[in-house]
């Protein structure tokens, strides 16, 4: 994106391709410490899932990435710019958050649709109010994503008369319409009716192999090994491994993958 | 019509009733628009102060939400007309004080202004504790939904959070809205024309109590029934896109 280029010092050209850069982030909820330590870089164009047992901190990353928690402690570079933050790890320039925000966008688990606007209108929402495109060229360009999802025949209908896999797809529109540098899931497909898996994943699938950055939290495996060039293994707020598909599910190293990885075959 | 209105003994009633004097319907009517005029005042001072109480409640600090407990729970604890009273004096007296504290004279209070502002804040409790409510019921993933694509609060309070609490609101708020035609009544006490004490005057200089006092009942029904017919459509737009439990349309 034309933006995080700009804000790209020039000296840092070696970085340019970093969307996504997380560096020893730490995140505690009261006494419970659920992030000890994480580091992640996502380059442009990488598909990176996350897998690891519930509990293992995968959500709580996610959205520390885009403040939806505040982080304890770390640093934090979104598409080269660092987010300023307090000591405490709250980030104390409220309005490049917003930016930074409009700039990632976030698929959730219970797709979070706006349920008094219809497709369309959800769809359109962020680029017109937000982002303050011309309603006309966000109206055709919201008509040309919900085609992509297979719901150009939706646009007016309201969410809840949606399938759990409409609405997803639905959400996945929403989140294209914002043209975001980087897409945030977290596990979209796990509230989902088994035979309505497919239809999100076919979307996705299709955006991973059109270049688009992404971070996926995801229980499926067959698919995180199919679409993600790097996989991470979190274990109780940490780390445990990295590396590309083959080598962590072909060839898992520590113990507990190993373990996870039979639990969830 | 003269001669049915004759034999039916209603001709009195109706003479009494017409518009123009020696008639007093004029005076209920003007009396009415009264009402409306400080009911309409009332709902939305209340609407205001109970937003920015309901957002105080739920994200304001210690001291914000202690001070609009004290609030909520004294105005819904003391009757009405108790508080009418304490308003009404209280606010006149203040604003006496200060026009002589700047030098001025004694102000004519407008019956309106202070019919508004003294039920607006009793209205404005009872709307914090609904919209508090309604606020409350709105999945927060939908407010997280518009944080996380940068909307700021300001916006996401106006285009997410208002409008999606407005289904669970409706109700309450209409009933709110009848209490407000109704308190009405109650700032007769303090001598303002009101339909309540326009009806009183005209049913003592004629001394026809039956037909003024009916004649008001039949217009404050008439209020309740325009509310419902007016709200039924405002609680059917702020549905729009919940099914409904009945099945049918969208
Ligand atoms: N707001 C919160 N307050 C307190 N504890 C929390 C909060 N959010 C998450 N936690 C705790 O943090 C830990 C990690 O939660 P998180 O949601 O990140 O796990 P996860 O890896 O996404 O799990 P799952 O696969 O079940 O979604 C859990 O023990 C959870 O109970
Ligand atoms: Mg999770």
């Amino acid at each position: 994106m034309d933006a995080a280029k700009a804000a790209t010092p020039a000296n840092h050209t070696t970085e340019n391709d970093e969307a996504i850069k997380v560096e020893d982030l730490h995140k505690s909820f009261g006494p419970l410490e659920v992030l000890k330590g994480v580091s992640l870089t996502a380059h442009k164009g990488d598909v990176v899932a996350i897998i690891g047992g519930s509990g293992s901190g995968k959500s709580t990353m996610l959205r520390c990435i885009n403040f939806l928690e505040t982080p304890s402690s770390g640093k934090i570079t979104i598409g080269g710019e660092q987010v300023e933050m307090h000591d405490d790890g709250s980030p104390s320039n409220r309005r490049q958050i917003e930016r930074i925000r409009t700039r990632l966008a976030m698929v959730f688990q219970q797709f979070n649709l706006w349920t008094h606007r219809t497709l369309l209108e959800n769809v359109i929402e962020v680029p017109v109010h937000v982002l303050k495109v011309p309603k006309a060229q966000a109206i055709a360009r919201a008509h040309e994503l919900l085609e992509r999802v297979g719901l150009g025949d939706r646009a007016d209908t309201y969410p809840a008369y949606l399938s759990g896999g409409q609405q997803q797809r639905a959400a996945i529109a929403r989140a294209l319409a914002v043209d975001p540098s980087v897409m945030l899931f977290d596990e979209p497909t796990s509230a989902l009716d088994p035979e309505l898996v497919g239809e999100v994943l076919t979307v996705i699938r299709d955006l991973a192999s059109e270049g688009r950055t992404m971070l996926l939290v995801t229980h499926e495996m067959k698919f995180a090994r199919e679409v993600a060039n790097h996989v991470v293994y979190l274990y109780q707020g940490r780390i445990e491994e990295q590396g590309p598909p083959a080598e962590v599910f072909g060839n898992p190293k520590s113990e507990r993958l190993k373990q996870f990885l039979s639990s969830v075959a | 019509m003269t001669g049915l209105l004759e034999s039916l003994g209603l001709a009195q009633s109706a003479e009494l009733l017409s518009l123009s004097p020696p008639g007093w319907g004029g005076n209920l009517l003007r009396g009415l628009s009264n009402s409306l005029q400080i009911a309409f005042g009332a709902y939305a001072l209340g609407l205001v102060i109970g937003l920015f109480g309901a957002y105080g409640k739920l994200y304001g600090g210690k001291v914000t939400r202690d001070l609009l407990a004290i609030y909520t729970t004294v105005i819904r604890a003391v009757p009405e007309l108790v508080l009418i009273l304490i308003l009404y004096y209280v606010g006149s007296d203040i604003i006496n004080k200060i026009s002589a504290a700047v030098g001025g004279g004694r102000v004519e209070i407008n019956g309106v202004a202070a019919g508004i502002w003294v039920l607006g804040v009793v209205q404005g409790a009872y709307a914090t504790e609904i919209l508090r409510g309604a606020i409350q019921a709105v999945p927060p993933g939908q407010i997280e939904a518009a944080k996380s694509y940068g909307m700021p609060a300001f916006m996401t309070m106006r285009r997410v959070t208002i409008p999606a609490m407005m289904s669970f609101a409706v109700p309450g708020l209409a009933n709110l809205w009848l209490i407000a035609t109704k308190d009405t009544a109650l700032l007769a006490v303090v001598g303002f024309n009101e339909l309540t004490l326009e009806t009183r005057q005209a049913a003592s200089s004629t001394r026809a109590y039956f037909t003024f006092f009916l004649s008001a009942g039949f217009l404050y029904l008439m209020v309740t029934l325009c509310s419902g017919v007016i709200f039924g459509r405002i609680e059917k737009w702020a549905r729009r896109g919940q099914p409904s439990l009945t099945g049918g349309s969208k």
